[in-house]
């Protein structure tokens, strides 16, 4: 994990969470990035706006907004970005240290955490994904209502359909992928 | 031509269709896929959400594998968008940054594993036909043009962005399953959105957000009259095939726009029946546009209730 100097601001944290150059430093405030979000116009704050928010070292802010948590992943900001700033990975950083810190609980987005640890969880129990028990845990935890709904609705319609396990596929090589990421979550930051 | 192959969860389950259209259309067309043994998730966009080592060690299990099995694995195909970023960003960050490769091979060597950043190449099925193949021999094999078949080629974003290593197509605008599908005989509509995003799975962390971004897809292809929209990812299927009621009802729209991949229509101009390539499994109805090039719709016509000596009803209206 990597340790929080005391002398390094926001920023560089962040560029250090995240592989290779992040090169968040070069930001111009142009705004081409949330121009290009097919989500922005739902995020608290662009991403001009977050990075803005970054430079002037409101951590608790950044760290709480919805943008990251609203990030599609589509990475239109990063293929635009004049300075070539690696948008998309700097969002899965500040998921990252808002779990850590515990401040992606008072955002508007706070359920979506569980969806990705509902997600590992069983890819760590197996080794592969699992739709059914994902789906289940997920909105029974998160979404109780909607729960029934998708156990009806798109639940049904998928196994009908013959898209649906009932049971999840566990690897052979377990014990193998088990001690890689123990090692892996002992090493802590990749960057 | 071998290759070896990544299929990912999708592809065992959910977009199951894809599979076996894939499979269906790599013999004729003198590909051979190995897989590779005993694989793992590669942790779509939600393990590096959480853990980025965890996350980048867990793909690398895969990438180490597909380096030391003998045959083809230098050349690894995966169909799956999602797959083919996560193997091509791990490769690539491993080959760029040495902390990163030095970490991730610390970790590996915790299962007895070890992988050269570099040594696997890491493909998506789409360019391993439009570019090792080649549209020529794919014109070859086709048997039954889809003329008049009109087509909405659907890309999505992870094969196009952030395009690790060679780019291939244009980021925003690409061409190279439009000539695919071209080459099949079916007419390739404009698509401005062909490069925007599904959602991924904003459906499941706010569905008002992931909806809007569904609808927008839909109405593009509905705009260009699409019969069918064609995809090469599981994600991109998923979201807008079985959205497509969540999207009617939601926005008061009527959309009937089937999604198929684009192994399915290869599939059907190389003469196979619907049921091979995995037609039947989508949420929206295809038959309309298997109608168009005179395909038999999967399942078999719906059987009158009444037998032949029954007293003369009215006879049920038959689905499209």
């Amino acid at each position: 994990m990597l340790a929080r100097a005391p002398t390094m601001t926001f920023l560089a944290e962040v560029e250090a969470e995240t592989p290779g150059d992040a090169r968040l430093i070069h930001c111009i405030q142009c705004g081409t990035c949330g121009g290009s979000c097919p989500s922005g116009p739902d995020m608290e704050h662009t991403p001009r706006h977050l990075f803005a928010m970054i430079a002037a070292g409101m951590r608790e802010d950044v760290l709480r907004s919805n943008t990251p948590w609203y990030c599609v992943s589509c990475y239109y900001c990063t293929s635009r970005c004049p300075q070539e700033i690696h948008i998309t990975d700097i969002m899965y950083s500040l998921k990252r240290m808002a779990i850590r810190e515990g401040h992606y609980r008072d955002s508007t987005a706070a359920s979506a955490p569980g969806w990705s640890e509902t997600f590992i969880d069983y890819v760590e129990q197996y080794g592969r994904s699992f739709e059914l028990g994902l789906a289940t845990r997920y909105h029974l935890r998160h979404h109780p209502l909607n729960a029934v709904k998708m156990a009806t609705g798109m639940g049904l319609g998928m196994f009908v359909r013959g898209r649906m396990e009932i049971k999840p596929t566990r690897i052979k090589g377990l014990a193998q992928l088990k001690a890689i990421l123990a090692e892996a979550k002992t090493i802590g930051g990749a960057a | 031509m071998k290759y070896a192959y990544y299929p990912g969860c999708s592809l065992e389950r959910n977009a199951g269709a894809y599979h076996d259209s894939a499979m269906a259309v790599a013999g004729p067309l003198g590909i051979e896929f190995e897989s590779i043994e005993d694989w793992n998730c590669c942790g779509a966009s939600e393990y590096v959400a959480l853990e980025l080592l965890p996350a980048y060690s867990l793909i690398a299990r895969n990438l180490a594998i597909a380096e030391r099995q003998p045959g083809p694995a230098h050349k690894l195909v995966a169909p799956c968008s999602m797959c083919f970023l996560n193997l091509s960003k791990v490769d690539h960050h491993m080959a760029s940054v040495p902390a990163v490769a030095d970490n991730v091979n610390r970790a590996l060597a915790a299962g007895g594993l070890r992988y050269d950043p570099g040594s696997v190449q890491v493909r998506h099925l789409l360019h391993v036909i439009t570019e090792d193949v080649g549209l020529e021999a794919v014109r070859a094999r086709v048997q039954r043009p889809l003329y008049g078949l009109r087509v909405a080629p659907y890309y999505g974003c992870l094969i196009v962005r952030p395009a690790y290593g060679e780019a291939r197509d244009d980021p925003e605008y690409p061409t190279s399953m439009d000539e695919l599908v071209r080459a099949l005989g079916a007419t390739v509509v404009d698509y401005p959105m062909k490069a925007q995003c599904c959602g991924g799975h904003m459906t499941q962390i706010s569905e008002p957000v992931a909806l809007e971004m569904i609808r927008r897809l839909l109405k593009n292809a509905a705009d260009y009259s699409a019969d069918a929209i064609v995809t090469l990812c599981p994600m991109c299927q998923l979201n807008l095939d079985a959205y497509q009621d969540a999207v009617n009802k939601h926005f008061g729209t009527d959309f009937r726009i089937p999604v198929l991949y684009f192994t399915q229509v290869m599939g059907l101009a190389f003469g196979h029946d619907a049921k091979t390539v995995g037609i039947g499994k989508e949420f929206v109805s295809a038959n309309a546009a298997l109608a168009k090039i005179g395909v038999e719709p999967p399942e078999a016509p719906a059987k009158e209730r009444a037998s032949k000596d029954a007293l003369p009803m009215p006879g049920r209206p038959k689905e499209n």
